[in-house]
């Protein structure tokens, strides 16, 4: 279980240009399930997956992961926890370019110290459940879209996290690899993982297996469908 | 002052140090001043960073620290020719008041610099970074011995004229000039003997008393301590004589040098890093009731105690090999 | 432990790859590293080489000299001092020596003009270093014309010319007998240029100087262990003053370093973003930005250093030759026996790695606290 207790967000914190980008928000997001965020941009769902996402800490609330306030801790210790509950995968994929995709997979695991055949074994599974086997040792710049953003999510996946966080995962591709897309989210739920994502396209926030979807605007939680 | 570039290297490095250092400890009491752990604002984040910067700033120290006590040995040594009555390095030191202080500043700032560091390991493995407050006050014990160490090698060095022929005229300026103490003074043989298997032995069994049963840590640190200086007195008392074959020659210096095959460095390094890792337990034992440091304290504790026992080990063994192997044969 | 040296591998390895991946950035940087170390490394290599080759050929030289003064100024000293020197305790040996100079107008360049005291060159022949060998154009067998101090001319024919070992000393060697000698430059028989003494045990040189000068006060005593040391002094002073020459270089390119290193490409910006997203913390950037530094540092002082060894060793270091030689026109030509040591090279790297350590401390630490979130929020 994920709770977030009043959280608020604030940049340029004591300057003219002050912005609150979250302002007061309470959630409780069960593990195991699909949730979608939904907002016009500027909304502040991407602020929330990143504190969510341990990628940032609140300025005032409580975010608790499993009944550990993970709020006040420092970014050391929030590393650890991000490196090890979850997985991202990023709007536009941000592979890093001249390098392997196997070594793009790895990349989350090289500074947990496991060691790197145990790594590679894992990224080749990973790859060949996501049919690019044939790919690993291709230079990541000359991947398709599609083949991109399924590399993008064996990546999130190398240090087995219980929850995935993608946002606008769908934005870069069209219909017949968003199904795609849809399918494996729908295979990372069976697995038992939770998968969070911030989407405006309706392919995915209409599409069967989400389980929950949340509204947006202005900092606040507007609306919630079951 | 002698120009010439093994001096120049010294004084810039401790120049630079000592400034690197008073800049972190005016961050360090940014820290101590605004510190909360429990606030999200952008002040605290910013100051998170900072501890980024400090402990990589205190880390680059050590490495300087240790790299210029080395060099300050091997430059001594190499300018002991222009000194009248200078056999090595310990006549160079001998040359003004200031060349001993400068090295046992030297010494110390190293131990000082190692210990900070190994209080912050500690400190960043618990959640709540519980040292942060006595981490930053010991960096501002440090910074003044850092700025001590400049000055005083500052000092040392301005102060350092060679014995050179300085005029047409001026002959035989050796009479003149006063003869530098070439030697050291030794402690008797045979105490200093029994002295150092004592200490040491017992340094080494407090260890493995505190490896398998987590009990008198304070006794081993304190041993730890004592070792270092009874094996340095060893090292000039008897180890030396032995290796250099030679009954009169005291010299804990020369032992680095090529003659005698760089022994020197098998002796020093594990005798430093041992006493540094079991210093480290100073840092840790105060701090063992710590919510968040329960758990970390005494795996990591265990694991310096093993590192410096072992160490330790490895010196006196190196030592005993050294006095075994030798031709020199001492008879009271 | 282990977890924490399979983690810096694992570091270093990625290090390592992206620098393969941006070697035409990092190229200009290892360049201008590697001139910086190699300046520094030929100028103390070379000044090192000069010390040592000065040591050997002291070693030969006799301990004590004894000149006479006249007026505060150096004198020839009558034979009769060397049977007053023999008598004093101590004393090995005494051996009057016969030099000067030689100024040859023709080439403008001075030789040193000696009468060897341990082999006897016969009259009207000559044995000349190397240095005279190449300005005159003569080998052996060649003849030489000179003129005397009353304007006559004298003729010798090259009998030897000295081997290169030692040039540093012998370059401007020009050896004869002792009667060409006198009769050349209007020395009185009897009459010396200085006096050579050795003495029985290396310890008592001191109290033998001291009753030399009790003995014969118009005279001066020049020990060997005092030219060493002034050698050493002068030739490290002239290597600190043109490394504080150089310091203005090695500050440039600190200065250079640090802002190459603060200057991150929106490419890198984003890469160590991403690094930091997907679970690099601040520690892991700092030691692979550490790693870079210390991989770009080894290459560039292995280079620079290797170049510098060549320079000095190989090439006699051209460049630096008239600056930390001296001031003579017959320039000794030599090759300094090779030599690497523990000293030189720490002293090295204070002056280069060091900077560049300091230099970048900073702007690296500035590119691994790049927030984490930062990359979601492009």
């Amino acid at each position: 279980m994920i709770v977030l207790d009043g959280v608020r967000k604030a940049f340029n914190q004591g300057k003219p240009n002050e912005f609150w980008a979250i302002r007061g928000i309470d959630l409780e997001i069960e593990l195991g399930r699909v949730t979608v965020l939904q907002g016009p941009s500027g909304s502040g769902k991407t602020t929330l997956l990143t504190l969510i996402g341990c990628l940032a800490r609140p300025t005032a609330g409580r975010v608790r992961l499993g009944g550990r306030d993970i709020s006040g801790l420092p970014e050391r210790f929030l590393t650890e926890i991000r490196r090890n509950s979850f997985g991202f995968v990023f709007q536009q994929f941000h592979l890093i370019k001249g390098v392997s995709v196997l070594d793009n997979v790895v990349l989350p695991g090289l500074p947990t110290g496991r060691r790197r055949r145990e790594l590679t074994d894992r990224a080749h599974a990973l790859l060949s459940r996501l049919t690019l086997a044939d790919k690993a040792a291709s230079n990541a710049e000359w991947l398709s879209g599609g083949e991109a953003q399924r590399v993008a999510i064996a990546r999130a996946l190398i240090n087995e996290p219980e929850v995935v966080i993608a946002d606008e995962p769908t934005a870069n591709l069209d219909s017949s690899l968003t199904e795609a897309f849809l399918a494996i989210v729908a295979a990372l739920k069976a697995e038992g993982r939770t998968v969070l994502m911030t989407s405006h396209d309706p392919l995915i926030y209409r599409a069967e297996m989400v389980d929950r979807v949340l509204s947006m605007r202005d900092g606040r939680l507007v609306s919630q469908a079951p | 002052m002698i120009f010439q570039p093994a001096i120049i290297a010294l004084l810039l490095a401790s120049v630079v140090t000592a400034t690197v250092a008073v800049v972190a400890s005016g961050f360090g009491v940014q820290v101590l001043r605004h510190w909360d752990i429990t606030s999200g604002s952008e002040r605290q984040l910013a100051l998170e960073r900072l501890t980024y910067l400090i402990s990589t700033l205190l880390g680059l120290a050590f490495a300087v620290a240790l790299g210029s006590l080395l060099l300050f040995v091997l430059n001594a040594d190499r300018m002991a020719s222009q000194f009248v009555g200078a056999m090595c390095a310990v006549g160079t030191l001998n040359a003004n008041a200031w060349g001993f202080p400068t090295l046992v500043l030297k010494i110390v700032n190293f131990f000082l610099a190692g210990t900070w560091l190994i209080l912050n390991e500690v400190d960043t493995r618990g959640w709540d970074y519980p040292l942060i407050r006595a981490k930053y006050r010991y960096l501002l014990v440090i910074t003044p011995f850092l700025i001590a160490e400049a000055v005083v090698q500052a000092v040392y060095f301005l102060g350092l004229e060679a014995d050179v022929i300085t005029s047409c005229c001026g002959s035989l300026f050796s009479t003149d000039a006063a003869t530098v103490a070439a030697e050291m003074s030794a402690l008797p043989l045979v105490p200093s003997i029994i002295g150092f298997y004592t200490v040491l032995s017992a340094t080494v069994v407090a260890g493995l008393v505190f490896i398998r049963w987590r009990r008198g840590g304070w006794v081993f640190a304190g041993l730890c301590a004592l070792a270092f200086v009874v094996s340095i007195a060893a090292m000039i008392s008897f180890i030396s004589i032995y290796i250099y074959e030679h009954p009169h020659h005291h010299c804990p210096f020369c032992v680095i040098q090529g003659e005698h095959g760089y022994i020197g460095y098998a002796l020093y390094l594990p005798l430093f890093a041992a006493t540094v890792f079991g210093l480290g337990l100073f840092a840790m034992l105060p701090f063992k009731q710590i919510p968040s440091l329960r758990a970390v304290i005494p795996a990591l504790a265990g694991r310096h105690a093993t590192l410096s026992v072992a160490l330790f080990a490895v010196f006196v063994a190196v030592a005993t090999w050294s006095v075994a192997t030798s031709n020199l044969v001492m008879r009271n | 432990m282990t977890d924490w040296v399979e983690k810096q591998r694992n570091i270093l390895d990625f290090t390592l790859s992206s620098l393969r991946r941006r070697k035409g950035r990092h190229l200009g940087m290892l360049a201008v590293y590697a001139a910086i170390v190699f300046l520094l490394a030929s100028v103390m290599l070379f000044s090192h080489a000069i010390k040592r080759e000065a040591a050997i050929v002291l070693a030969d030289a006799p301990e004590i000299v004894v000149q006479r003064m006249v007026a505060g100024r150096h004198d020839l000293i009558p034979g009769a001092y060397a049977d007053r020197l023999t008598g004093i305790r101590g004393v090995a040996a005494v051996t009057p020596r016969l030099w000067g100079y030689y100024y040859d107008a023709a080439l403008a360049a001075n030789y040193t003009i000696l009468v060897p005291t341990d082999q006897a060159v016969p009259a009207g022949s000559v044995v000349i270093g190397g240095g005279v060998a190449r300005a005159r154009g003569a080998g052996v067998g060649d003849t030489l014309s000179f003129r005397g101090y009353g304007g006559e001319q004298f003729f010798f024919t090259v009998a030897e010319v000295l081997p290169h070992a030692s040039e540093l000393v012998a370059a401007d060697l020009f050896l004869i007998a002792e009667t060409e000698y006198r009769a050349m430059l209007g020395i009185d028989d009897g009459a010396y240029t200085d006096i050579a003494v050795s003495v029985r045990n290396p310890r008592e040189v001191v109290t033998v100087a001291n009753k030399i000068i009790a003995a014969l006060p118009d005279t001066r005593v020049i020990l060997r262990e005092e030219i060493l040391r002034t050698y050493d002094a002068l030739f490290d002073w002239r290597e600190g003053l043109m490394l504080v020459l150089l310091t203005g270089a090695v500050l440039a390119f600190a200065i250079f370093a640090g802002d190459k290193a603060s200057g991150l490409s929106a490419e890198e910006r984003r890469e160590i973003g991403l690094l930091k997203a997907v679970g690099w913390e601040t520690t892991d950037v700092i030691a692979m930005k550490v790693w870079e530094g210390a991989a770009v540092s080894l290459a560039a002082f292995l280079a620079g250093y290797l170049l510098a060894y060549l320079h000095v060793f190989h090439f006699s270091g051209a460049l630096f030759e008239p600056v930390l030689k001296g001031w003579a026109v017959l320039y000794p030509e030599f090759r300094p026996a090779a030599f690497v040591d523990v000293f030189q090279v720490l002293t090295l790297f204070f002056f280069t790695v060091f900077p560049y350590t300091v230099a970048t401390i900073v702007p690296i630490w500035r590119a691994a606290i790049i927030d984490p979130d930062a990359i979601m929020r492009s």
